[in-house]
């Protein structure tokens, strides 16, 4: 087989049927472009989300469950061990929410090569006063260094410096949300009721926006011994333990893994946000699935071209064919020719979908709850232009392959015969 | 004695469409080289038929073919392709171009697709092919910007590109004036003479036959002398 001049005699055949190929070609680019453009924008958005929510969850969090005892007592009876019993009304125990032993757990995880840090935190749920209004809800205790370094806190900051917590005691940052409701500033005073009944004032250093709306409606920011002398704890006294591992993945193997090493409850990111996984699959699927739909459509316009080709081109596949070309040759002529027009719209259609993308790019998308984003957000991946190449020449040469098996298959004999 | 090229032992072919009939029944013909042979006989007679067979683009018949000693009737498609492009130059009676390429190179693509010369080489030869058939001037036009006559000649240049062993042409004068008739026919002479090519040339003109080595009369499928 001689290569080149397969191709050549297939380049010509183009160029005698320039405009046609063109169109065919452009469905290509515009099926390449549209799936470049929408995946790079849905994964952005992906991103974005994943970014809202699982940056500023611990991939696995450790924590007492309110939950009844595994093992009933009468386990221990030697009499019913190994009968079935049915016990009613069974009553969780009341073991509270702290991690008992919290230094040394901690200590444990910060030497484990799988986990960038820990971040170790104190929930404590109240009630904000104002006026005779009294609003439920949760301020957390944080260890404001290692909040920064896991979930950056700082970025949801909107007034305020999150490392006043720590330089005056008594201080809190309250949810932007709640700061509206009470018609307070940075610099006021609110009023706190613990659930034990104490009574406390705290001074407000900066207002916090998350996003979502019914957290910055009720959560507040303070420090750790602010938070535990709320409860009337001592320093030791810790309700959650965050963990942030260098591969998110492995979350539910570590999480299970530490439950059992501390005997704790542990919660992996997965697990706890498993909605917005599903979130992002469906964008995914959607933005595949336009893009594949756009190049079956493009791969039919190329079918249609090829097929009227060999139709008029009859007369020079017998030529071919009686001056010493197979059928072999012949069905190859027509996928190059079908190859040329797919791979030639589709780098078009790389260059179209990088530049939409860019476009999309620009365009200013501010919303208050995304303080950090001031555009649309596009995620660019040399995998997806990959995959977009890959598909363009997959479809043309499905598209290609039935025309040129019909072309290979011409009997030169019945097309010289009928002149 | 001189070379056997093309062989034909006992070839039957039949038709089966709208009703069985033999077309062809118990041919047997032999070329040698430096002959120059013509088929005759009435149309319908089955004279294109045969020549399609003989020129290994027609596969469903009975019996051997042989070229150049080689048996062909279990060939495949490529082989039988590649036998084509080397050893067979056809000529037709509507002269068959690739409206696509110019004259020279439509004369150079049986060389290309053999790729037993450079590129460079190809062109000459094709270029000292136009030359000898008196078309250089036209060897940068394109088949539509040719007349019947030309257009013919450029067909016989591009069958004589690989030196075939056998010229076959199907009426190749058929649709030419007298004038241009008598211009094929002494090309076709002089390949003989210089040479020393064997052609096989199937012709309704008896001016045409009477000037051949020898005349293969057909009939009804059947060579009848
Ligand atoms: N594809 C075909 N199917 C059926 N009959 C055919 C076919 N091609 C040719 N024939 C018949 O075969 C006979 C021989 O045809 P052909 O070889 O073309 O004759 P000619 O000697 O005029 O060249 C004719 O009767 C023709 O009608
Ligand atoms: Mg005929």
């Amino acid at each position: 087989m001689n290569l080149k001049l397969i191709i050549d005699i297939a380049f010509n055949l183009i160029k005698a049927r320039l405009k046609q190929s063109i169109v065919a070609a452009v469905g290509v680019t515009f099926g390449i472009a549209m799936f470049i453009t929408l995946v790079s924008f849905m994964n952005g958005l992906n991103n974005l989300l994943d970014g809202l929510m699982l940056n500023r969850t611990p991939h696995v969090r450790l924590y007492n469950e309110i939950k009844p005892t595994k093992e009933q007592p009468v386990i221990l009876s030697k009499k019913f061990r190994n009968t079935t019993n049915f016990i009613n009304s069974i009553k969780p125990k009341d073991r509270g929410q702290e991690i008992y032993n919290s230094k040394s757990i901690i200590n444990a995880l910060k030497q484990d090569s799988r986990i960038i840090d820990v971040a170790p935190k104190v929930s404590v749920p109240v009630f904000y006063n104002t006026g005779n209004i009294e609003i439920t809800g949760l301020i957390n205790g944080i260890d404001v260094p290692a909040e920064e370094h896991l979930f950056k806190v700082s970025d949801y900051i909107i007034e305020g410096n999150v490392f006043d917590l720590n330089n005056e005691g008594n201080t809190i940052i309250i949810g932007k949300g709640l700061s509206e409701k009470m018609m307070v500033i940075v610099g006021d005073i609110i009023k706190i009721t613990t659930l034990k009944g104490g009574l406390v004032n705290l001074k407000i250093v900066g207002i916090s926006q998350i996003g979502i709306a019914e957290i910055d409606n009720t959560m507040s920011y303070t420090s750790l011994e602010t938070a535990q002398m709320l409860l009337g704890e001592s320093a030791g006294y810790i309700t959650d333990i965050q963990v942030k591992l260098t591969d998110m993945a492995l979350a539910p193997a570590l999480a299970k893994e530490f439950g059992n090493k501390f005997n704790i409850d542990a919660i992996d990111a997965q697990t706890a946000n498993s909605q917005f996984e599903t979130g992002s699959k469906v964008r995914t699927i959607i933005s595949y699935a336009v893009g594949i739909t756009l190049l079956i459509v493009a791969g039919f316009g190329i079918y249609n071209i090829l097929n009227m080709m060999i139709y008029e081109k009859m007369d020079s596949i017998a030529i071919l064919k009686a001056t010493g070309f197979s059928g072999n040759d012949v069905k190859w002529i027509f996928i190059s020719l079908s190859l040329i027009i797919g791979v030639t719209g589709g780098l078009f259609g790389l260059l179209f979908g990088f530049a939409f993308s860019h476009a999309i790019e620009l365009i200013p998308f501010e919303t208050a709850s995304l303080p950090t984003i001031k555009t649309y957000p596009i995620d660019y991946k040399v995998a997806y232009y990959t995959i977009g190449i890959i598909f363009a020449v997959c479809t043309t040469t499905i598209a290609g392959l039935f025309p040129a098996l019909k072309a290979s298959k011409i009997d030169p004999v019945e097309i010289i015969r009928g002149k | 004695m001189a070379n056997t090229v093309l062989q034909t032992k006992n070839i039957n072919k039949y038709f089966y469409d709208p009703v069985k009939f033999k077309v062809l029944s118990d041919i047997n013909m032999s070329i040698n080289e430096g002959e120059f042979v013509s088929i005759v006989g009435k149309s319908g007679c089955g004279k294109s038929t045969l020549l399609y067979i003989l020129s290994t683009m027609d596969t469903d018949y009975e019996g051997e073919l042989l070229i150049n000693g080689d048996d062909l009737s279990k060939k495949t498609d490529s082989n039988l392709a590649k036998i084509r492009n080397q050893h067979i130059g056809f000529v037709f009676q509507f002269h068959y171009l690739l409206s696509e390429y110019n004259v020279v190179r439509n004369v150079m693509i049986p060389a290309i697709k053999l790729a037993k010369y450079s590129l460079k080489e190809i062109e000459h030869r094709a270029m000292e092919q136009l030359r000898k058939l008196d078309m250089t001037d036209q060897a940068l036009k394109f088949p539509n910007q040719l007349s019947g006559g030309q257009k013919q000649r450029v067909a016989i240049a591009r069958a004589l590109i690989n030196d075939p062993l056998i010229i076959m042409g199907d009426e190749p004068t058929g649709n030419l004036d007298k004038k241009n008739s008598d211009l094929v026919f002494d090309i076709f002479n002089n390949l003989v003479k210089e040479r020393n090519q064997a052609l096989l040339i199937v012709t309704h003109d008896p001016d045409f036959a009477v000037r051949t080595h020898r005349t293969i009369e057909m009939a009804d499928g059947k060579i009848i002398s």
